[in-house]
C-alpha cells in the first residue's frame, strides 16, 4: 500500500469507527470499561504516588542536604523486626560530646530525644493526646528547620540547668491559648510544669501529619523526667553538602571506637540520610506500583476479551458492508486494517476516558485530604501505549476472520 | 475483445456432491456492448456475473480480461481488478446504511488512494450523471428504492469502469421506477459504456442489444435483440 493510499484510509476508518461508536453507545460505553477502570485507577494511584513522592523530596531537600542522623534502630522497619535491634547499646549524650569533639568534617551536632503521644494542659484547656516531645539542645531548632517566632529558644544555660522551660507549636498554642499571650505561661505538657519562653512558626503538615503539634524542651530536662536509660538520635550536620561522606565517616570511626565495636563487624548504630529514607519509600511505592499494575493488567485482559468479543460481533452485523468493500475494490488487508484501527480506536477512546477521569481523581483526593497529587506524564504516555497494545492484540482475531471472507458470501448475508 | 471467455467451467463442492454450476461457456463481448443475460433460476446466472466481475475465479477455462489473464490472478490482484474495471450494481443496492450518499459513491477511489478534493469531485460528477446532486448528502434510509438504485450506479461509474456489470438491478423496484433506471442505463450505454446486466424479465432484457440466455451451467441462446 502506498503511503497515500493509507493515509486515506486510515481517515476513512477514523470516521468509520466514531461512527460506529456513535451509533452503538450504550454497547461501546459497556466495552470500553474495563479499558476506562484500569487506565483510571494506575493513572490514580501513579498522580498519588508521584504527588507523594514530589513532596518527600522537596521536604528532604528542606531538611538539609548536608545533614545526617544516627540512631539505634533502622528506620522503617516492623515492630517484629525492632527486636532483632533492642539489644544493641543506647546511643547516649556522651557519644554526641564524643563526635563534636573529634569529627573535623562536622559544623553542628544535636542530640535529641523523642516521646510522643502527650497531652499538653494550660487552666481548663487541654489538647488531643497526638502531641509530641522533643528535647534537644540549642542547636536543635537549626538542624530540624524549626524557627522561632515569639520569644527565644532555649540557652546552653537552660540545658546545664534542666531548666522546665519549653518552645511550643502553633497547634498547642491554637488549642490552649485562644484569647492569651502564652509566652512565660505555665503549662502542663505529659503532667508536668513547663514555662513557655519561645513559640514556633507554622510549619504546616509534613506526609500528612501536622509538623505544629511539638513541644521542645531542654534535653537535660527531658532526660531528668523521662530517664537517661533511652537512646538518643544525633542529628549530624557536615560542614558542607562536599563534606557528607567524610562526616559519615568520621563518625562511624568515632562511634565504632567510642561503642568498642570490634574490627569486622558491622555498625551497631544505624546512619541515615534523607537519601536513605527516599530509597525505602522508593521501595514502599515500588510495592504498591506493582499491585496496582497486577489489578491493571487483569483489568485490561478483561476489557480486551470485552473489546475482541464486541469487535466480533460488530463484524457479524456487518458481513453486507465487509462484501460490498471488497466488491468495490477493498484488498484482505484494508479490511483486516479498518478493523484493527478500529478496535485501537475504541481502545483508545476507553483510555483517553480512563486517563482524564484518573488525573481527575488524583487531584479531587489531593484537593480533599492532605495527600498531594501529580501529573504523572509518563504514566499517562504509558496508558496509551498499553491501550493501542490491547486494541492490537485483542483486535487481531476479528479482523483477521473478516478479512478472510468470501465476498460473494458476505454479499449474500442477511 | 474486452471479454473472452474459453471453456470456463465453475464447480462448488458441497460434501461429496459436486455442483456444476456453469460447463465450458464460450463468450466473447465487446467494448460498448449493451448484454442481458437471462435463464430459468439455478442456471449459473450469478455464478457467470461473479466470475465476470472477478469476485471469483473458474475451476477451469480462461478468462481475458482487456487482455489480461485474470483467471489465476490472487486475491490482491483481482481487488485491484474489481476496484478499476468493474462497477457492481446489486439487486438489494448494497449502500452502506449510515454514509451519506456523496461517501457511499466516494468508497471505491478510497481503495485506490484518490485524495479527498479529487474523490469529493469525481463523486458530485458521477452523482450529476445519475441526476442526485441535490440528494448527495443524504442517507440512505432518506432515499427512495429508485434513488438508491442510482446512488449504487454512480457508485459504479465513479472509476470509470471498463463494465458495468447489474444483477437483477430492478428485482427490488416498482416498473415505473424500474423503467427510470433502465433509461439510466440506456444513457450511459450511450455515452460509450459497457453493461452486462442480468434479469428475469423479457420486457427489461429488451433494452439491451443482445440476449444470453443459459441453461443447466450452459449457453443455450446468444442473439442480438
Ligand atoms: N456458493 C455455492 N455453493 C454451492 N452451490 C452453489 C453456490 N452458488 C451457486 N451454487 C449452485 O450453482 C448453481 C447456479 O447458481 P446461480 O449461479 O446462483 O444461479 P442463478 O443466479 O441463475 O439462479 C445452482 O445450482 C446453485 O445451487
Ligand atoms: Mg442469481
Amino acid at each position: 500500500m502506498r503511503a497515500s493510499e493509507f493515509v486515506v484510509q486510515l481517515r476513512e476508518n477514523l470516521v468509520i469507527a466514531l461512527d460506529v461508536i456513535r451509533n452503538h453507545k450504550m454497547r461501546s460505553f459497556l466495552t470500553l470499561l474495563g479499558v476506562i477502570i484500569g487506565v483510571m485507577s494506575i493513572i490514580g494511584v501513579q498522580s498519588l504516588i508521584e504527588g507523594f513522592q514530589k513532596s518527600i523530596h522537596q521536604q528532604m531537600e528542606q531538611l538539609g542536604a548536608n545533614v545526617f542522623q544516627v540512631q539505634k534502630f533502622p528506620v522503617n522497619i516492623g515492630h517484629d523486626e525492632r527486636d532483632k535491634y533492642r539489644n544493641r547499646k543506647d546511643i547516649t549524650w556522651e557519644h554526641a560530646k564524643a563526635i563534636e569533639k573529634y569529627c573535623t568534617a562536622v559544623e553542628r551536632v544535636g542530640p535529641e530525644a523523642w516521646h510522643f503521644e502527650i497531652i499538653v494542659k494550660y487552666r481548663d484547656r487541654k489538647t488531643s493526646p497526638m502531641n509530641v516531645m522533643a528535647g534537644g539542645t540549642p542547636e536543635f531548632f537549626a538542624n530540624n528547620s524549626y524557627f522561632i517566632d515569639g520569644g527565644r529558644a532555649f540557652s546552653e544555660v537552660d540545658v546545664q540547668q534542666k531548666a522546665d522551660v519549653a518552645v511550643i507549636g502553633k497547634d498547642i498554642i491554637d488549642a490552649l491559648f485562644p484569647f492569651e499571650d502564652p509566652l512565660g505561661k505555665f503549662i502542663l505538657a505529659d503532667g508536668r510544669r513547663y514555662q513557655v519562653i519561645g513559640t514556633l512558626e507554622e510549619m504546616g503538615s509534613r506526609f500528612g501529619n501536622s509538623e505544629d503539634n511539638k513541644v521542645v524542651i531542654p534535653l537535660s530536662t527531658f532526660l531528668k523526667y523521662y530517664g537517661s536509660y533511652r537512646s538518643l538520635n544525633i542529628t549530624v550536620q557536615a560542614t558542607s553538602v562536599d563534606m557528607m561522606e567524610t562526616a559519615q565517616e568520621q563518625v562511624i570511626g568515632v562511634l565504632r571506637a567510642v561503642r568498642k565495636v570490634p574490627p569486622g563487624e558491622d555498625n551497631d548504630f544505624e546512619i541515615w540520610t534523607s537519601n536513605s529514607l527516599i530509597k525505602s519509600f522508593n521501595d514502599i511505592t515500588r510495592a504498591v506500583r506493582i499491585g496496582a499494575l497486577v489489578i491493571v493488567s487483569f483489568s485490561l485482559l478483561v476489557a480486551g476479551i470485552g473489546i475482541m468479543n464486541i469487535m466480533l460481533v460488530s463484524i457479524r452485523e456487518r458481513t453486507r458492508e465487509i462484501g460490498v468493500r471488497m466488491a468495490i475494490g477493498a484488498k484482505r488487508g484494508d479490511i483486516r486494517m479498518q478493523f484493527l484501527i478500529e478496535a485501537i480506536f475504541l481502545s483508545v477512546i476507553g483510555g483517553l476516558f480512563g486517563i482524564l477521569i484518573g488525573v481527575g481523581l488524583g487531584q479531587l483526593i489531593a484537593l480533599i485530604s492532605p495527600v498531594p497529587a501529580a501529573i504523572p506524564v509518563f504514566t499517562i504516555l504509558l496508558g496509551f501505549v498499553v491501550c493501542v497494545a490491547v486494541g492490537v492484540i485483542f483486535g487481531v482475531v476479528p479482523a483477521v476472520k473478516a478479512s478472510k471472507m468470501d465476498p460473494i458470501t458476505a454479499l449474500r448475508y442477511e | 475483445m474486452m471479454i473472452e471467455l474459453k471453456e470456463i467451467n465453475k464447480d462448488y463442492h458441497l460434501g461429496l456432491e459436486t455442483v456444476h454450476a456453469l460447463r465450458g461457456v464460450d463468450l466473447n463481448i465487446d467494448n460498448n456492448e449493451y448484454v442481458a443475460i437471462m435463464g430459468p433460476s439455478g442456471s449459473g446466472k450469478s455464478t457467470l456475473m461473479n466470475l465476470l466481475g472477478c469476485l471469483d475465479t473458474p475451476s477451469s477455462g480462461l478468462y481475458m480480461l482487456n487482455g489480461s489473464d485474470v483467471s489465476d490472478m490472487d486475491d490482491n490482484a483481482l481487488a485491484e481488478i474489481r476496484n478499476r474495471e468493474i462497477g457492481f450494481v446489486f439487486q438489494n443496492f448494497n449502500l452502506l446504511p449510515r454514509a451519506s450518499a456523496l461517501h457511499n459513491v466516494e468508497l471505491p477511489l478510497i481503495y485506490n488512494g484518490t485524495p479527498s478534493s479529487k474523490r469529493r469531485d469525481l463523486a458530485e460528477e458521477a452523482l450529476t450523471k445519475v441526476g442526485l446532486k441535490d440528494r448527495m448528502h443524504h442517507r440512505p434510509n432518506e432515499l427512495s428504492g429508485g434513488q438508491r438504485q442510482r446512488v449504487a450506479v454512480a457508485r459504479a461509474l465513479v472509476n470509470n469502469p471498463s463494465i458495468i456489470l447489474a444483477d437483477e438491478p430492478t428485482g427490488n423496484l416498482d416498473t415505473r421506477t424500474g423503467d427510470e433506471i433502465m433509461d439510466l442505463f440506456e444513457t450511459l450505454h450511450d455515452n460509450g459504456n459497457t453493461i452486462i446486466l442480468v434479469t428475469h424479465e423479457e420486457y427489461i432484457a429488451e433494452h439491451s442489444d443482445r440476449i444470453i440466455r443459459l441453461r443447466d451451467g450452459r449457453v443455450e441462446r446468444d442473439e442480438a435483440v
